[in-house]
């Protein structure tokens, strides 16, 4: 089975653990709107996230990260598997039964601009969670909205502004401040920084870093930025067509990268260092696409390491190779394959 | 005499809004040298696609206007030319791509009809010819079964295949200058390495030059001989790859340098950030422009200056090639060493 990656390793039970996780999305079509096949965005994954860490999340356009990421926080119910939050299955809670887990994960998005209303002030965005969460004094939802100004990096005045005042890497500040209103424990940060400006990336950056320690946080850190990720991440997932292909600590997939596709994803960044040209990984072709997606292992008819015709319908096999380490094991995936056959 | 192919001198591009007029690029001059690529880098704001529209004339109209300076391209001054005249280099003598494909391509006409449409409109091919080099041009272009793929529409085709597309179409006439407006950035890592490999290798064997222009300076510095680092309209620096890489001269070229998260970084530690936010174009400084961001210790009482009001600082040639905005706020050399 490709499941269950997380060895015991001491540090308590995670604080959320995905279970097999799967997310289909219908393909309608037709006249009378059958559905004609199934969009496998999130095909079976499990992962944890343990208290205080940073998960980085990396795959491309259509990997089904950010599907991942809204499953995660329950803005999608999944189509199969579990979501584990400190150990209770909410995979399937109504809308109702969610409350009280809602304060406990929130999500950071891309753009802020649009995840903020327009029309209302800085203020009433920041104090609608405690309202929502039923705090009925005022004079103390005002006092907290001011902390988390300050927190942010804020000016108090912001209070009474609107969105559009304000530049993007602002906004994206208030949507942290948003996230961390309710003292959360796991925030999902879906892209939180590629639609910034790079000198204004580093400060956010630096912001979550800074918040993860004061308040314990743990993240799920959803990016595409190889560099991005490194940064801010204890351990890093692969993720490609719907599965992870390869986990582990951060330094370790960046020192010894296993997955073909991992390699190449590495090999791919440019390096702001001229005349420094490492040997690049080209691959062939695009991602396949998620509707109906090959039954074996989905990255070898891309790979550039070759295997046997008859192999590449064989599905990988997700296995810890090292303590901590785990990597899709198929020919066309590792190199050296028979060396990982026992 | 080896003259470059492009010469843009103080060029000045505004635009008129409802608050007034803004002026978007603001005296900027550089240089493009023949078969080589000009970076242009800078910040969302910081003018360099509406110098990439100014070259080719493209500003929206009638709210775009070139207010001054020579744009000087094989001989003729783009500045001033009439739109015939125009037509005959665009698409012909410099080709264009742009971000995002789907918008550079008509969604409603088959690809070998907007490629054959190119030859159609520059050179003197029937129809018949021009479908069978839009084929050849597509095969060059690494796009798999050309012929199959010329008659399917651009929603047909990926987002790497569809800027291959665009590529194809920008090369069709053999131009000697493509600029290329942020080609990789809607694309993935992995096809952004196949696309600037394939320019790379379309320009080795075709000699064309290149202006790239990007936000992000690892593709800057894999693909350009020469680069402008743009600040709020202006130059802030220009020069050789190698000089704006290991001896950035400007503060704000070393701050950008500085605050990228770099895959050899030790992870979990703070970056370094450059204070504040990149200024709207509606009440600009004449003086530099990049001082209330700047980390010199002077700054604040060079703000509080007359000069920051009224002089505009000129650019300086500290290197071979290598000029940086002559402002002491601005400019590395000028920091006070650390004790």
């Amino acid at each position: 089975m490709n499941s269950e990656p997380q060895s015991a390793n001491g540090d308590g039970p995670p604080l959320m653990e995905l279970r097999d996780l799967q997310m289909f999305f219908p393909v309608k079509g037709g006249v009378l709107q059958r559905t004609q096949a199934q969009l496998k965005a999130v095909n079976g994954v499990s992962l944890s996230i343990r208290k205080g860490e940073t998960l980085g999340l990396v795959g491309e356009s259509g990997c089904g990260k950010s599907t991942l990421g809204k499953c995660a926080v329950r803005l999608l119910r999944p189509t199969g598997g579990q979501v584990l939050f400190e150990g209770n299955d909410i995979s399937s809670l109504s809308r109702k039964a969610l409350k009280p887990y809602r304060r406990d994960i929130q999500m950071i998005f891309q753009d802020p601009a649009e995840s903020l209303n327009p029309r209302h002030s800085i203020g009433s965005l920041l104090e609608e969670p405690f309202l929502v969460h039923g705090n009925r004094d005022a004079a103390d939802r005002n006092r907290r909205v001011l902390k988390l100004l300050d927190i942010v990096g804020l000016p108090a005045s912001a209070i009474e502004k609107f969105p559009f005042e304000f530049s993007g890497g602002q906004r994206q500040r208030i949507g942290i401040a948003r996230a961390i209103a309710l003292n959360p424990k796991l925030v999902i940060c879906d892209e939180p920084v590629s639609a910034l400006d790079v000198s204004v990336q580093s400060q956010i950056l630096n912001l979550l870093m800074n918040l993860q320690e004061e308040f314990n946080l743990s993240y799920i850190f959803i990016a595409h930025d190889l560099a991005v990720v490194k940064h801010i991440s204890d351990r890093v997932a692969i993720m490609y067509l719907g599965k992870i292909v390869e986990l582990g600590p951060t330094e370790e997939i960046f020192r010894n990268p296993l997955h073909a596709y991992t390699r190449a994803l590495i090999s791919a960044i440019p390096v702001p260092r001229p005349g420094q040209r490492r040997e690049r990984i080209l691959l062939k072709g695009d991602v396949p696409s998620p509707i109906d997606p090959p039954e074996g292992c989905a990255f070898a008819r891309r790979s550039w390491i070759p295997c046997e015709p008859e192999e590449l319908d064989k599905p990988g096999e997700f296995r810890e190779v090292s303590p901590g380490h785990w990597v899709e094991l198929h020919p066309a995936t590792v190199e050296d394959y028979a060396s990982y056959q026992r | 005499m080896n003259s470059p192919l492009l010469d843009v001198r103080n060029l000045q591009t505004a635009f008129d809004t409802e608050k007034g007029r803004v002026v978007a690029v603001d005296d900027i001059s550089f240089t493009v040298a023949r078969g080589k690529t000009l970076g242009i880098v800078g910040e969302s704001g910081c003018g360099k696609s509406v110098t990439a529209l100014s070259i080719t004339r493209l500003l929206p109209q009638p709210m775009g206007n070139i207010l001054g300076g020579e744009i000087s391209f094989e001989g003729q001054d783009l500045a001033q030319a009439t739109e015939s005249q125009l037509r005959a280099v665009r698409g012909a003598r410099i080709g264009m791509i742009f971000q995002e494909p789907m918008t550079a391509l008509n969604p409603v006409h088959r690809i070998g009809r907007q490629l054959s449409e190119c030859f159609l409109l520059h050179q003197d091919i029937s129809k018949a010819e021009a479908w069978d080099r839009s084929i050849e041009l597509l095969q060059k272009v690494g796009i798999p079964s050309a012929e199959v793929r010329i008659g399917e529409y651009p929603h047909q085709l990926s987002g790497g295949m569809r800027q291959r597309v665009v590529i194809a179409m920008a090369l069709a006439c053999k131009p000697s200058l493509v600029i290329a407006d942020e080609p990789t950035t809607a694309l993935d890592v992995t096809i952004q390495a196949q696309i600037l490999e394939l320019m790379k290798s379309l320009q080795e064997e075709m000699g064309m030059s290149i202006i790239l222009i990007t936000h992000d300076l690892g593709v800057i510095a894999e693909t350009c001989d020469d680069v402008v680092v743009m600040y709020a309209g202006r130059v802030a620096e220009k020069g050789s790859v190698q000089d704006i890489f290991e001896r950035p001269a400007h503060l704000y070229t070393k701050g950008l340098l500085d605050s990228i998260p770099r895959i050899d970084h030790p992870p979990k530690t703070p970056l370094q950030t450059i204070p504040g936010f990149v200024p709207g174009l509606h009440e600009l400084p004449t003086g530099a422009r990049f001082a209330p961001r700047s980390p010199h210790p002077d700054a604040k009482a060079y703000m509080n200056s007359e000069a920051y009001r009224s002089v505009r600082p000129s650019l300086v040639e500290i290197g071979p090639g290598h000029w940086v905005e002559d402002c002491p706020v601005v400019r590395v050399d000028q920091m006070p060493a650390h004790t």
